[in-house]
């Protein structure tokens, strides 16, 4: 077979078995009935994503992989389910809906034609694989030399992003927080006020 | 994969057996040490709180913990009729095996020759090392959090909510201080931590990263790290008087003995990543004898210091109020943090522009808390000029009105 003079055993295992986990929590998290069941689904695939990263030898990549996107992004998509209180059933859908399940459909051809492209056409990209691994150097290193040197201004830029958006994020909840307490506390007031009366 | 010597070469049926002894020891040995803690913790409590604790089972009590881990598994095991099945019953299991996969990282000895290969004692040496620490550790909060919120039940899930907003808050000062020990050390790796601590200072001082670091970062990590597996004075999550048992009220039979099992496994292995961060791991004085089990024995006596801490910190300290706890993650731990993270950066370059560094910290800190300060009173004058505001709202919201500790 092609396949296994290119890549040995142990890899092919890993390699099928993290897909059946990204499958299994990707179908998962669309027919999940409960968001919070969609949401762990949602960490299963991110987590078979990992053991790709580590297989490819992107080592560094996967724990950033389930720090942040398992360990906070999916974290508060929990906190606001379970906040909000939306655990329940989930009953919106569009089964049914032509022209959403047609356009959805497109996007799926789409992709599909746009990965078949890449795996298989040379003459789209130029290379035989657009990804390949490092040669040299640990992966950590390589990384944190192009991020500071080559991609630097990039980089700062997305920081100083980052924390006006936390700001912007810290103004608006205190302004709503005083709106509100104003709103909630005058009519207590002033009933109280009644009942002294 | 990693540095150990053990698996640069052609990977044979030996080397794998040899893994899987490591791990199987490592598992065998942090199950004993969590039954042995279990007992230490509760005679030491006792002694402290002029009780005389268990002393029934075996001398001096020492099986006790193992005579409840039995009485628990044969309980009966409950689901309550209103919670998630699926995720109440894979919850404790989320929370146990993180805490174990932090342990493989910890460097428990030296180099040693196991069947005619040398290896590192310690289970796992992956590049991102240190990483994996905080990636396990983001993971245990989803034990916590989903084993609240699949209970059914309210106060599991004000316990659940209260314990992941504090490990996610605790999560950034600990993320910096281990970026500290990182900038030190030039490496993500747990052994590489270890060897850059070896030596001394004028041949008596150790070389540990507590001493080139300044305290700070080790305070700081202490604190972070005790807010992070939810122990006194940090367990909100399990406040007995005001949650009945926090998140996991509704965990009864060997499901509660996971996550009992959990909380111990967390802090001891937390114990060691100290050791091995900030107090050189197995580093110590080598008699000629024994080369290679003084090493185990330095590291097993530091850890077992820090356990004691731990339970002393039970018995000393009060728990914090839910605000005192937000803030002081969030306004002292962080900022603070921050700042010495610059200036660790700034000493690695030079010693004056280090000493430059800690001043500017110094200047900036008193600058932005005399404009909160000034902020603060200007607030607190307009709400009193208007009347109809400062009725409705006293201004000592009792979050406002602090600005020291």
């Amino acid at each position: 077979m092609i396949v296994a003079s290119v890549i040995s055993v142990p890899q092919l295992i890993v390699f099928i078995v993290s897909v059946v986990i990204i499958a299994i929590g990707g179908v998962g998290l669309l027919t999940a009935r409960y968001p919070v069941h969609a949401a762990l689904f949602l960490v299963m695939t991110l987590f078979g994503v990992a053991i790709l990263f580590i297989e490819e030898g992107a080592e560094f990549l996967a724990a950033v992989q389930v720090v942040v996107y398992a360990g906070a992004v999916v974290v508060l998509f929990l906190f606001v389910i379970m906040l909000l209180g939306v655990d329940r059933e989930e009953i919106a859908s569009f089964a049914g809906d032509t022209v959403r399940v047609g356009l959805a459909g497109v996007g799926v051809v789409l992709i599909l034609a746009e990965l078949f492209v890449v795996a298989t056409g040379a003459w789209a990209t130029g290379a035989h694989s657009v990804a390949g691994k490092l040669s040299s150097g640990s992966n950590i290193g390589v990384l944190a030399r192009s991020v500071f040197t080559t991609y630097l201004l990039p980089f700062e830029l997305t920081a100083a992003l980052l924390v006006i958006a936390v700001v912007g994020a810290v103004i608006l909840s205190r302004r709503m927080g005083v709106e509100t307490t104003t709103l909630d506390s005058s009519p207590i007031e002033s009933g109280r006020r009644e009942v002294e009366q | 994969m990693g540095s150990d010597p053990l698996l640069t070469g052609h990977i044979t049926w030996m080397v794998v057996l040899i893994v899987v002894i490591k791990v199987v020891v490592a598992f065998i040995a942090l199950m004993v040490s969590v039954l042995l803690a279990i007992w230490i913790e509760r005679k030491v409590i006792s002694d402290m709180q002029n009780r005389i604790g268990p002393n029934r089972a075996g001398p001096f009590g020492i099986l006790q913990s193992l005579a409840d881990g039995i009485k628990l598994f044969f309980k009966e095991d409950l689901v309550p009729e209103r919670s998630d099945k699926f995720i109440f019953k894979l919850a404790p299991y989320l929370s146990v095996i993180p805490a174990f996969i932090t342990f493989t990282l910890v460097p428990v000895g030296g180099i040693v020759d196991i069947f005619g290969h040398r290896t590192e004692l310690q289970v796992a040496d992956p590049p991102i090392g240190i990483l994996l620490l905080l990636a396990m550790s983001s993971i245990s909060v989803y034990g916590v959090m989903l084993a609240g919120w699949s209970s059914g039940s309210k106060y599991p899930l004000i316990g659940s909510v209260r314990a992941s907003a504090q490990m996610i808050s605790y999560e950034a000062a600990m993320g910096l201080s281990i970026a500290s020990v990182v900038l030190l050390t030039g490496s993500l790796s747990t052994r590489n931590m270890v060897t850059q601590q070896l030596g001394t200072f004028f041949g008596f001082i150790p070389h540990w990263n507590i001493i080139r670091l300044g305290v700070i970062p080790f305070l700081v990590f202490i604190v972070a790290i005790t807010a992070e597996v939810n122990r006194p004075p940090f367990d909100l999550v399990e406040a007995e008087q005001e949650l009945v048992g926090g998140f996991h009220t509704e965990y009864s039979s060997i499901r509660f003995a996971l996550f009992y099992l959990a909380e111990y496994m967390n802090t001891i292995t937390m114990s060691a990543i100290m050791v091995t961060m900030f107090f050189g791991g197995p580093d110590g004085p080598d008699p000629q004898f024994l080369h290679w089990l003084w090493p185990v024995i330095w590291f097993i006596v530091k850890t077992a210091i820090f356990f004691f801490i731990y339970v002393w910190f039970r018995a000393a300290l009060p728990r914090l109020r839910y605000d005192q706890l937000m803030d002081l993650g969030w306004k002292v731990l962080i900022p603070v943090m921050l700042v010495w993270l610059l200036v660790v950066a700034a000493m690695r370059v030079s010693r004056p522009l280090g000493f430059g560094m800690v001043g500017l910290g110094i200047v900036g800190g008193l600058l932005l808390y005399r404009a909160i300060a000034v902020g603060r009173e200007r607030s607190a004058s307009r709400e009193l000029a208007r009347p109809s505001r400062a009725k409705l709202e006293p201004p000592q919201d009792r979050r406002e009105d602090r600005g020291d500790s």
